[in-house]
């Protein structure tokens, strides 16, 4: 048995309709970004797995995941620190009480 | 033909990839649906590791699993009582979110499942100095100005988040 480029495509593809499933569902800001996380984890999978099934010599894949990943942690420092802010200002994260951008 | 080993070793990098990201979008303690997450990350750096680059599974595993997860966790703490369940879905939403996934997994399985059959090609992994090298030069497919671009960024991270998350 040989192991092709769907066997790596397609657990990328569920964990990326699971992020999209806590995105439209959650509504704790911070699972939100949990969601988030995970979208961007599976389109970081299938850049490697492209990179290396079809270009197997060169390295844009991987080199366009690890500045992913850099983006990723930078937005995600920036989320979290939002998101204390918000809890500071509104005692509370849920998004459906936060409907008023001043207080 | 791939070695008994490495299917066994790809079979539960694949069950712990897509069982773990289940759990972190259906947990109800949101302290535990991180730490799925934190699951799924160290899956996918074994995937990475895996598919032989030894390199980028470092880098997911000091980033994301260090770093990230960590940011996580403080500000579950800081924010929410960690015993605490989210509240029950309403079934509308809990209907819309299934139906979006649903629908993206039969568009994109469709899609790869009739177009992709590429099997596993024979790579060298690719050194460190390679590495270093394409990263730091600044020749053709060579990496010097995003690495530069990615220090700004972070740089304007670092002072946003301060800015934003200080005391006045």
């Amino acid at each position: 048995m040989d192991l092709n480029i769907l066997c790596y495509l397609i657990p990328a593809l569920i964990m990326f309709c699971c992020g999209v499933y806590g995105f439209i569902t959650r509504k704790n800001m911070i699972a939100i970004l949990i969601s988030l996380e995970l979208m961007l984890n599976a389109v970081d999978i299938n850049f490697v797995v492209f990179n290396r099934f079809l270009f197997p010599g060169s390295m844009e894949g991987m080199f366009f995941t690890l500045f992913a990943i850099a983006i990723a942690a930078a937005e995600t420092a920036l989320a979290i620190a939002i998101i204390v802010n918000i809890f500071r200002a509104a005692k509370n994260i849920d998004v459906r009480e936060i409907t008023k951008m001043k207080f | 033909m791939d070695s008994v080993g490495s299917i066994i070793m790809y079979v539960i990098i694949a069950l712990s990839i897509v069982i773990f990201s289940v759990l972190a979008v259906t947990a109800r303690k949101i302290l535990r649906a991180a730490t799925y997450l934190l699951f799924t990350l160290f899956a996918t750096a074994a995937l990475y590791f895996q598919l032989d680059y030894p390199f980028l599974g470092a880098v997911q595993i000091a980033v994301y699993a260090g770093g990230i997860v960590v940011l996580f966790v403080f500000a579950i703490l800081l924010t929410s009582n960690p015993g605490d369940n989210s509240e029950k879905l309403e079934s509308k939403k809990r209907f819309t979110g299934l139906v979006a996934a649903l629908a993206m997994a039969l568009v994109g399985g469709y899609a790869l499942c009739t177009r992709c059959a590429a099997l596993l090609p024979d790579m060298q992994s690719a050194g460190m100095q390679k590495i270093g090298e394409t990263l730091m030069g600044t020749g053709y497919q060579q990496y010097l100005l995003p690495f530069e671009a990615v220090s700004v960024l972070l740089l304007a991270c670092i002072i946003g988040g301060i800015v934003i998350a200080r005391k006045r």
